[in-house]
């Protein structure tokens, strides 16, 4: 196989294989992939900045919006550093359920990433079942929390909602047949050849590059690096439930995919050890709205790896500075590792073998004039005049069209 | 063992399966009970104390007082987040929730919704009209 | 003459065939959607699709090379609606037959794919670029097997044309059983052809968007897509003809009954593929063709030729 001569092929901001806006610049030649330029920042939201007018209530939604699937994962990850600047000791029943909130959210995380997964690689009947089978820890997630993704569970000095004990039934017929279906995944994986061809061997990230890179979560421990924080620093009740920590040796796809698998079973052991032993008591603390000043750092371990949450307050409603550090921030240094020496086809699992959340890990990028070298800073009017002005000349002029569509909604 | 089409048999199964799918705006469009939805005003429990709107993360909802004791709420439910604090904020339980999800508009000036207080002699409403 | 015109451009001509494609795509996406407990789309949908796609603006890219940009996909279009004309359906008898005609259908149904790299080709985008490269390169893995398996049950009849083939596994009737080999074989190097799951490799949507279709729409992605399902017909129908000679001496109506059902079949088997197998790579894909299926294609003939040597001699 070869191509013309090598090109450079741009895979996003739009593009099939991505679910979010991010830019890869792909160097082929051929099939084959020379080199990969990651560039993030297509999706800043500025919700860091954002919470620094928000009091620390009204922060915790925020916070929670930050991820559509691991919404628990931050605001858990927030609300404990506030809480701890605050002094307030959680009661038992609230980190329980935390907790059990914590595992389902990887529940649905890993099977949703199942399903990309096999659709990255051309298998969407994987897809449709494991998505099928998602809903069933969705309608759960709902039942318990009032929501499907952005559950609104935690509050500081606990947790708002119960779990009664009608529920606790429907959570444990859940787990029955999602452990089953779970088992077939695991025995569809390591036994169709087709899945097997596609995922083994690709995307290599030997421990030591792991490590150099900075990799977490079933990225790393694929790669048989053995961290996770629910062991290492536990939070919640994680040091009250018992719980294996998996690691593979494939150091590949197929490893990150047994890891993920894996950890699934994990999962339901620990909801059904939290839901047996779930304490009785109230559900939640009074919490101040200041927070003494001081600074936290306060750790997560999320469906995608650690999440990282620093929070300074300065005694007032409102937070100082807020800095999240999203799992696939740190993940995604690997990318470029583990495609060398790779073919065009391998690109979109690699890529979604990290469970990438890119909206999660934009920042502001930005954009220098490289002959003057001075910052531009474009505001939303400015963008707004770019953008007109450049259809104008184009000999697109929407004005009228604009003001056709007013009218239209004014009717 | 390892071989291809390792799924021939459960796909086939499925040949004689009802869909998984729902035909969504005809069945299937319940959610469980405590679902957070649209929130609902009950003006006559109001007492003005605007605890909900300061909690608000969103600024979706405001209460206005339009005459002694009587106040009216106009809340944005293209604002809200449907996060439900001030449902946990209200000491006097005048907002309520309900699971009722189905709020898209065409036209942006419906998702505004302004629930007023009614002088006592007429029975409070319990829905708050969509004007 | 008149009636000539109407066997071709009615029936079973082109009228037929390309309403028959348009169920036989929605008879795949049926398949495929409820065995993945999904409900599918309704009958009219790719016909829908086709009207709406035919209504639309054709967009001809500023860079790309506007003849062969548009003549690609009518070309592809006529190559397999001639191809079909070839082909017996209900009868030993199509409508145009001498001999040699297996051969002149089997390079018909090469020229669509040589259209869709010409097509891709000279799009000039990159995703189109690599997809039509990818076509091609598919083509050297499935086109040789692909002859081997067609070609052997000829060389037992000892015909080059459809009619005599058939007429000759007509008169021995349990001969079709010695060439499954060859029916397997040509299925999974159609597959190739018709791009379709595992081999879906030149349009494969997460890497390169929709590969050499990238850059086409409106009527000549219509045509395209109708090139693609009017393939599969023709696909089908010449492995029935070839494969699966059953039914064709019971009068025209049971005989076409027969004939939709043998052609069902093939689609059905094609839509069962799709569903449990994940897309291969371009590498994997050569090698799995080179390594097995070409070495059965050659047990396939080899047996022919014993066959053909010792038995009928």
């Amino acid at each position: 196989m070869s191509g013309p001569e090598d090109f450079k092929i741009p895979l996003g901001p739009q593009h099939p294989a991505l679910k979010e806006p991010e830019s890869f610049s792909i160097a082929l030649k051929g099939e084959k992939i020379l080199g990969v330029d990651i560039r993030l920042g297509y999706n800043h939201r500025g919700i860091e900045k954002a919470c620094e007018s928000k009091s620390y209530l009204q922060a915790v939604y925020l916070i929670e919006r930050i991820c559509g699937i691991c919404s628990h994962t931050h605001s858990t990850c927030f609300v404990q550093g506030v809480e701890e600047l605050a002094g307030l000791q959680v009661p038992k029943r609230a980190t329980y359920i935390r907790m059990i909130i914590g595992e389902l959210e990887r529940v649905h995380s890993h099977l949703l990433w199942l399903g990309v997964a096999g659709h990255e690689i051309g298998f969407d009947t994987l897809l449709m079942y494991s998505w099928r089978d998602r809903e069933v820890v969705m309608d759960i997630l709902a039942m318990v929390t009032g929501n499907r993704v952005n559950y609104g569970i935690n509050a500081i000095g606990g947790v708002r909602r119960d779990i009664s004990q009608e529920q606790i039934k429907d959570i444990l017929a859940a787990l029955k047949t999602l452990r089953e279906r779970t088992l077939y995944y695991i025995e569809i994986a390591s036994k169709e050849t087709t899945i097997i061809e596609r995922l083994s061997g690709v995307g290599i990230l030997l421990p030591a590059d792991a490590i150099k890179l900075n990799a977490v979560g079933p990225t790393a421990r694929a790669s048989g690096v053995d961290i996770d924080i629910r062991r290492d620093d536990p939070y919640a009740a994680y040091s009250e439930v018992e719980f294996k920590v998996i690691t593979d040796n494939h150091n590949d796809v197929y490893g990150r995919t047994v890891v993920r698998m894996k950890e699934l079973l994990e999962s339901y052991n620990i909801i059904e050890q939290a839901l047996a032993k779930l304490p009785e008591g109230p559900i939640a603390v009074r919490a101040p709205r200041k927070v003494p000043a001081g600074e936290v750092l306060s750790r997560y371990e999320a469906p995608r790896g650690e999440d990282l949450h620093y929070i300074k307050a300065n005694g007032t409603e409102f937070p100082e500075r807020v800095k999240v550090r999203a799992p696939t921030l740190a993940n995604v240094q690997a990318v470029k590792k583990m495609l060398e020496d790779r073919y065009l086809a391998d690109l979109p699992i690699v890529v979604a073998a990290i469970d990438p959340c890119f909206s999660c890990t934009d920042r502001l990028i930005e954009v220098k004039d490289l002959d003057q070298g001075e910052t531009k800073i474009l505001d939303w009017q400015k963008l707004q005049q770019l953008s007109i002005k450049y259809n104008q000349q184009r000999g697109l002029d929407f004005t009228a069209a604009g003001k056709r569509l007013q009218r239209l909604m004014e009717k | 063992m390892k071989n291809p089409g390792k799924m021939l048999f459960e796909v086939l199964n499925h040949l004689f399966k009802k869909p998984a799918t729902v035909n969504y705006p005809f069945d299937g469009s319940k959610m469980p009970k405590g679902f957070r939805g649209k929130i609902l005003f009950h003006p006559e429990k109001c007492i003005g104390c605007q605890l909900c709107v300061r909690d608000c993360p969103s600024n979706a909802i405001k209460i206005i007082k339009i005459a002694d004791k009587q106040f009216e709420a106009q809340i944005d439910l293209g604002k809200c987040i449907y996060c439900g604090q001030c449902v946990d904020s209200c000491l006097k339980k005048a907002i309520e929730i309900t699971s009722d999800f189905e709020l898209a508009q065409l036209d942006p000036t419906k998702l505004k919704i302004t629930v007023k207080g009614e002088p006592p002699t007429t029975p409070p409403p319990n829905q708050p009209n969509n004007a | 003459m008149l009636l000539d015109l109407f066997y071709i451009l009615v029936f079973p001509g082109f009228l037929f065939l390309s309403a028959f494609a348009l169920w036989a795509e929605y008879f795949d996406r049926l398949v495929y959607a409820r065995l993945q407990n999904r409900v599918g789309p309704p009958w009219f949908q790719p016909t829908a699709d086709f009207i709406k796609l035919v209504a639309k603006a054709d967009l001809v890219p500023t860079a790309a090379n506007p003849t062969f940009f548009r003549l690609a996909p009518i070309i592809a279009l006529t190559a397999v609606c001639t191809a079909f004309i070839y082909i017996p359906l209900w009868s030993t008898s199509s409508l145009f037959s001498f001999n040699g005609d297996i051969i002149v259908i089997l390079y018909l149904l090469t020229i669509p794919t040589l259209c869709f790299f010409i097509g891709g080709w000279y799009s000039t985008s990159l995703y189109c670029r690599i997809g039509a490269v990818r076509t091609v390169t598919q083509l050297f893995a499935y086109e040789i097997p692909l002859f081997m398996g067609l070609l052997a049950p000829a060389l037992l009849a000892n015909s080059w044309s459809i009619t005599e083939i058939m007429q000759f596994y007509i008169d021995h009737p349990w001969f079709w059983a010695f060439n499954l080999i060859g029916l397997i074989v040509s299925l999974i190097a159609l597959h190739g052809k018709l791009e379709k799951a595992p081999f879906d490799i030149p349009e494969a949507e997460t890497e390169i968007v929709a590969g050499g279709f990238t850059e086409y729409s409106g009527r000549l992605l219509a045509f395209l897509r109708m090139t693609l399902d009017i393939e599969m017909i023709v696909g089908a129908s010449l492995l029935a003809a070839i494969f699966l000679p059953f039914g064709l001496q019971s009068g025209p109506v049971v005989g076409f009954l027969v004939y939709l059902v043998k052609v069902l079949l093939i689609v059905f088997l094609f839509s069962i593929a799709r569903t449990i197998f994940a897309r291969m790579r371009i590498d994997q894909m050569i090698a799995f063709c080179w390594q097995y299926v070409v070495p059965l294609a050659m047990v396939q003939l080899l047996i022919n030729l014993i066959l053909k040597g010792i038995i009928i001699r």
